[in-house]
């Protein structure tokens, strides 16, 4: 067998075709509401990903995360929104405010660079909580931008005479695509990318330096690495991720609203990185398709569950079900699975391995494992 | 003028209830080195059970029960969760207590629902008029309280041997530990005063002029976190300093707010962050907190 065709077979290049193939074949049987969940899930898988390459790689712990998004999904509002009565917006073509917005977060980052670069650690989580209500205050009363407190509605994509509505629809194999179904596509394509891009930074020169500077800044500095300028570069490119994940996010929402983007929505996005696992884009997707998951699904199926009552009802609804879950998740995985669901699949991994090949491996003593 | 004073006065009374909250946080940074997200929820907590239990109990029985319950939540956090982690990193038992927030502020949020929860105070709505000013009850009270308090915890950190075990663990765990202080006692009360002091502090972040305790009464307490980092999360003293500034901060800004519409309305809730980032943009170890020096 050539090496060419032995390392197309690898079991993980296997996985990853089969999962891109189900990816894309959902689309054409899913029912609406799973479509809709599902893309709820990129969309933070995008956001996830952002935080991780500054939470989980780089060490500067983010609360802010949720200020961002915001900014995301609000540039593009505005950027693309018709001005009305009461309601002002620039009316660009909407690929072009996509873009802008994304740039719009990434600015937004670079002004909060001067901090971000200064403060360490937990002042700077502090520091950045300041940002939810920074926000939250702009959104309830820049009336004309942001539309206060009952928020927006969001323009559809239209890329080169292609509309991101429900209308017209789009017929492939007898299965009319409605907007759910063509988002579904955008967002899978941007997941990919951004992962793509994740993974050569953290695989290239930058990925080792900001693992450095989490490890040990002045270590990191002494070798040569600019240690300000990275902490404000990685601060920036997150926040572009979460600008990315908020357009994203404004689409398929069709309306933004500002109570979405509280701190419990921050918390939401640390929790994904702590459960996925700390440092690693499959992680940051696997958490943000936990989380995200859950509160749809528990909607839906949670009649067949005990303790879990109809929203309304008396009792434990589906969002506070799964917010309690994930609370537990994140304690239990801090607790238990250090490395999160990929520590835990990695961990699998090995065993298998190790049962494959019989003789045993080498180890090194505790106080020579690399920390 | 008489404006300007009542809100002076107002604002040093919400401010040392602030600085109660931020005592508490500083206590368990110093004593563990772990910053606690999960205050807030703690706060919830003794407010919810004084509200609870103050109708059966009656209102002083309560406050004992709910500061009590409290502590006792904070203790089991710490022997619970904490000290069950084999993480090594500060960083991670941060984010385990935002865990341990998300698991407490849910439930509670759940069983407060919508309701606004009075919480039975002798003081209630009564005014007091001093040369033409007029005060609340509750503030002078809330004031009184937590001077005490404060006094009283810095006699005992001072001069208790509670006190001195504690300090000693904050200055150096490993020779601390070595001197016969028992480290897991140490942080173990470090959880639970800060636990009670954040239910005094309850109490009075929900009685009058504010409507009484509901969800967002956490959100209230998160005002802390500012005051507990600009005065240096690790300064006792930074703390009373941090949670005086942030209570002036928002009460004037809350009072003249008609004077700068042009900011928006509700601008008391974000003037404690914005004075936060000020000073932390000046001296990024806060007023009080000492510089990092490292040594290679």
């Amino acid at each position: 067998m050539s090496s060419a065709l032995s390392r197309a077979l690898r079991p993980t290049v296997i996985a990853a075709v089969a999962g891109l193939v189900v990816m894309l074949v959902i689309p054409f049987y899913a029912e609406p509401f799973l479509l809709q969940a599902g893309l709820f899930a990129m969309a933070a898988a995008i956001g996830a990903i952002g935080l991780n390459l500054l939470t989980g790689s780089t060490g500067q712990l983010s609360m802010g995360h949720a200020f961002f998004l915001a900014v995301g999904a609000y540039g593009y509002v505005y950027f693309a929104g018709d001005s009305g009565h009461e309601l002002s917006g620039l009316g660009l073509p909407t690929p072009l405010a996509a873009v802008l917005a994304v740039v719009l977060a990434g600015l937004a980052g670079g002004l909060f660079s001067p901090i971000a670069g200064r403060l360490r650690g937990t002042y700077l989580g502090i520091a950045s909580l300041a940002l939810i209500f920074i926000g939250q205050h702009i959104l309830h009363n820049a009336h004309a931008i942001t539309g206060g407190a009952n928020g927006r509605d969001v323009p559809p994509l239209e890329l080169a005479g292609f509309s991101f509505a429900d209308t017209p629809e789009l017929v492939v194999f007898q299965v009319p695509l409605r907007a759910l179904e063509k988002l579904w596509f955008l967002a899978l394509l941007l997941l990919l990318a951004a992962a793509w891009v994740a993974r050569g930074i953290l695989r290239g020169r930058p990925g080792r330096a900001m693992g450095t500077i989490r490890d040990h800044e002045i270590a990191a500095g002494v070798m040569g690495v600019p240690v300000a300028r990275y902490r404000a570069g990685v601060f920036v490119l997150s926040s572009m991720y979460a600008g990315l994940a908020g357009v994203l996010l404004a689409m398929a929402f069709r309306r933004t609203v500002p109570d979405y983007f509280g701190i419990i929505l921050s918390l939401e996005y640390l929790a994904m990185i702590v459960i996925g696992g700390l440092g690693s884009v499959a992680g940051a997707v696997a958490g943000a398709a936990f989380v995200s998951l859950l509160p749809p699904l528990f909607t839906r199926y949670g009649d067949g569950l005990p303790l879990i009552a109809a929203p309304g009802a008396e009792g434990v609804s589906p969002a506070e079900a799964s917010r309690i879950l994930y609370g537990a998740a994140v304690v239990a995985v801090v607790l238990f699975f250090p490395g999160g669901l990929l520590g835990v699949w990695g961990r699998v991994r090995a065993s298998l391995a190790a049962r494959r090949t019989s003789h045993p491996l080498t180890r090194m003593e505790p106080e020579e494992q690399p920390t | 003028m008489t404006t300007f004073i009542e809100l002076l006065v107002n604002g040093v009374s919400i401010g040392s209830v602030y600085a109660l909250i931020a005592l508490g946080f500083v206590i368990i940074f110093k004593a563990t080195e772990v910053v606690n997200f999960a205050h807030a929820s703690l706060l919830l907590v003794g407010g919810y059970v004084i509200a609870v239990l103050h109708e059966d109990l009656g209102f002083w029985l309560a406050l004992v029960a709910g500061v009590a319950v409290a502590a006792v939540v904070g203790a089991l956090v710490e022997f619970c969760v904490l000290r069950r982690s084999r993480a090594g990193d500060q960083h991670v038992l941060a984010i385990v207590t935002i865990g341990v927030d998300i698991l407490l502020t849910t439930e509670l949020t759940r069983r407060i629902g919508t309701d606004v929860l009075a919480m039975g105070d002798p003081w209630q709505s009564q005014v007091v008029q001093i040369g033409g000013i007029s005060i609340a009850q509750t503030r002078i009270a809330a004031l009184v309280t937590a001077a005490t308090l404060i006094t009283c915890f810095l006699l005992a950190f001072r001069y208790t041997s509670w006190g001195i075990a504690m300090r000693a663990a904050a200055e150096d765990r490993e020779t601390a530990a070595l001197m016969g202080v028992r480290l897991s006692r140490v942080s173990m009360g470090a959880w639970a005063v800060a636990g009670a002091l954040a239910a005094v502090a309850a109490l009075f972040l929900t009685v009058f002029p504010t409507p009484g305790l509901d969800r967002s009464t956490s959100l209230v307490a998160l005002k802390a976190f500012p005051a507990a980092i600009l005065g240096g999360l690790d300064s006792t003293t930074g703390a009373l300093v941090g949670g005086l500034i942030i209570g002036l901060a928002e009460s004037l800004a809350a009072g003249y707010q008609n004077d700068v519409t042009f900011l928006g309305r509700g601008i008391g809730e974000v003037v404690p962050y914005l004075v936060m980032i000020v000073i932390l943009l000046i001296r990024p170890a806060g007023l009080f907190g000492t510089r990092e020096l490292a040594r290679v």
